[in-house]
C-alpha cells in the first residue's frame, strides 16, 4: 500500500492535473499582452512544466496533506493510517514534500509532516474492493485567506437567500485579493454547521473544474459567481486582469433553522489533487 | 525587464517605480516570521553586514543536500502581509534594500519604503520550481536548527530572478490601487 500512497503524494506534489494546466493556459491567452497579469501566467505556465519535468513541488508550501480514503470493509483504518504515514514520511526525505508540520506551543519543526492531526485523514468505507485515496496539498497562503460567512451579513446587505450566499461568494474574492495565489478556485459549502460546511467546501475542490454542478440551480449560481468574481479586476497575483477566479463549486449541507452559514475554501492556482486506486492485487492508478 | 544587481544603492532603489519587470542577481536572504521576530527582538549584529543593501526574500524552502551542498528546489514566495508588523523597522535597521515577496504590504512598510529608500518586488507566488531553478547558489545558512528549514535565514545566490515592482519609494502601491478598483466593482453588485 505504501509505494502507492508514496506515488500519489509525487504525483499530486509535481504534477498538477490536466483540467487546471488547461485552464490555466486559456486565462494566459486571456490577459493583455505587455501586462503584467500575463507575465505571471507565463511564469505559472512555465513552473509547472518545470516541476512536471523533474518531478520537484509545484508550489514550496506543500501544505496540509488532507486525504479523502475510501476503503473496502475489510482493510483496517489503522492500517491505511499507518501505511499513509510512512509514505509521507518517506516523500519528505524524497523532497516531494517540505517540513511543514509545526507545534503550536513550542514552535519545532517536527521534520518529517508527521504530527498531530497530520497527515489528515477523513475515512469512509465503501462496497467496492479497491481502495480509493483522494489526496489534496492546499497550501497556506489560500487557507489564511479562506473564510466563513454566517448569513445575514449586513455591510453586503446579504440576506439569507441564495443571492446573499452569492455576494458572500464575490465578497471573499475582494477580500482575498492576490494573496490566495488567483487565479484560485472556490470551494464553497452552503449550510451546515461550521465545520461540516467547511467540510463541504474543501470536498467541492475535488471537482473538475470543466463539470457542470448536477443541480441546476448551483449549477447557475456557480456561473453566476464566477462571473462576478472576474469583474472584479483584481488579475493573476492581484496585479490587476481579467482572470481572478478558474472556478466556483457549490456544494449544500442540510442546516438547522437558526444557522446559515457559507464557507469558502479558496484554492490557489496550484490546486494539487489526485485520485489513487489501488486493486486488491496490487496494481494501481493515479489520476 | 530591468536588470538590477544585489546589493544595491538606494539611488538604485528610489529609481525603480511600480509596475517594472525587474530581473534580480546576486545575494537575497530569506526570512519569514520567525525570522522577523528574531530581527526586531534580539537584533543580531551578524546579519546587518548580510543584509545591508540586499533584498529580503519571505520564502520557506524546500531544500535538497546534493554531494553535502544545500540545493534548493522549490522556492517561491510566501505572504508578505504577515511580516507587516516587523517589515518597517527591519528596513531601517538593517539597510534592506529590497522585500521580496508576495500580496503586497501594509502601510508601515509603504512608509519605511519612502523613508529609507526601499522596494517591495512582488514575485510570483506558486512558481517555487522555476524560481528555485534561478537560485544558483546556497552560500550558508543561520538558525536552521533552532527554526527548521521554511523557517531559517538561507543566504542564496540568484540570477535573473524575476519580479515585478508593486509598491515603491515614492508612495505608490499597486495593491492599494487594484483594491480600489475591486471594491467599486463589488458594491456595484451587491
Amino acid at each position: 500500500m505504501q509505494p502507492a500512497l508514496l506515488e500519489l503524494i509525487r504525483r499530486t506534489s509535481s504534477d498538477l492535473p490536466g483540467d487546471v494546466d488547461a485552464a490555466l493556459g486559456r486565462a494566459f491567452r486571456r490577459e493583455a499582452p505587455g501586462s503584467a497579469a500575463r507575465g505571471a501566467m507565463r511564469t505559472i505556465l512555465q513552473n509547472v512544466a518545470i516541476a512536471r519535468e523533474n518531478s520537484t513541488p509545484v508550489c514550496q508550501d506543500t501544505g496540509t496533506n488532507l486525504h479523502f480514503v475510501h476503503a473496502p470493509v475489510d482493510l483496517s483504518e489503522g492500517a491505511v493510517h499507518q501505511a499513509i504515514v510512512g509514505a509521507t514520511r518517506k516523500a519528505t526525505r524524497l523532497g516531494y514534500l517540505r517540513p511543514n508540520v509545526v507545534d503550536p506551543v513550542t514552535g519545532k519543526n517536527t521534520g518529517d509532516n508527521v504530527g498531530r492531526s497530520n497527515p489528515l485523514l477523513h475515512y469512509h468505507q465503501h462496497k467496492a474492493k479497491s481502495l480509493r485515496v483522494e489526496l489534496m496539498l492546499k497550501g497556506g497562503g489560500c487557507e489564511n485567506v479562506s473564510t466563513q460567512y454566517a448569513l445575514p451579513v449586513n455591510r453586503l446587505f446579504a440576506g439569507r437567500d441564495l443571492a446573499g450566499v452569492r455576494s458572500c461568494i464575490v465578497d471573499s474574492a475582494h477580500q482575498a485579493q492576490g494573496k490566495g495565489c488567483s487565479p484560485g478556485i472556490l470551494g464553497v459549502g452552503v449550510g451546515g454547521d461550521r465545520m461540516s460546511s467547511y467540510v463541504e467546501a474543501k470536498h467541492q475542490l475535488l471537482r473538475l473544474l470543466d463539470d457542470v454542478n448536477a443541480d441546476p440551480v448551483l449549477a447557475k449560481l456557480e456561473r453566476s459567481c464566477l462571473r462576478g468574481i472576474n469583474s472584479l479586476g483584481i488579475g493573476p497575483m492581484g496585479f490587476g486582469g481579467k482572470t481572478t477566479a478558474l472556478g466556483v463549486k457549490i456544494g449544500v449541507v442540510d442546516r438547522i433553522p437558526a444557522s446559515y452559514y457559507v464557507s469558502i475554501a479558496y484554492m490557489c492556482w496550484a490546486c494539487r489533487r489526485r485520485t489513487l486506486v489501488l486493486r486488491p492485487n496490487g496494481s494501481f492508478t493515479v489520476e | 525587464m530591468i536588470d538590477i544587481k544585489l546589493p544595491m544603492s538606494e539611488a538604485e532603489a528610489r529609481g525603480l517605480r511600480m509596475g517594472d519587470e525587474v530581473g534580480l542577481s546576486g545575494r537575497m536572504v530569506t526570512a519569514r516570521d520567525a525570522g522577523h521576530k528574531l530581527m526586531v527582538e534580539k537584533k543580531p549584529k551578524w546579519l546587518r553586514p548580510i543584509l545591508e543593501g540586499s533584498a529580503i526574500y519571505h520564502c520557506g524552502p524546500v531544500v535538497a543536500q546534493v554531494r553535502g551542498e544545500y540545493v534548493f528546489t522549490a522556492a517561491g514566495p510566501t505572504t508578505s502581509i504577515r511580516e507587516e508588523p516587523y517589515q518597517g523597522q527591519v528596513i531601517g535597521d538593517y539597510g534592506v534594500r529590497g522585500v521580496v515577496g508576495k500580496g503586497g504590504m501594509g502601510k508601515k512598510t509603504l512608509q519605511a519604503l519612502q523613508d529609507h529608500g526601499a522596494v517591495y518586488l512582488h514575485a510570483i507566488g506558486g512558481a517555487a520550481a522555476l524560481l528555485a531553478q534561478c537560485v544558483t547558489r546556497v552560500e550558508s545558512v543561520y538558525m536552521l536548527e533552532e527554526f527548521g528549514v521554511p523557517e531559517a535565514f538561507w543566504v542564496i545566490r540568484v540570477k535573473d530572478f524575476p519580479v515585478v515592482v508593486t509598491m515603491d519609494s515614492t508612495g505608490a502601491s499597486l495593491h492599494d490601487s487594484v483594491l480600489a478598483r475591486s471594491e467599486e466593482a463589488l458594491r456595484k453588485q451587491l
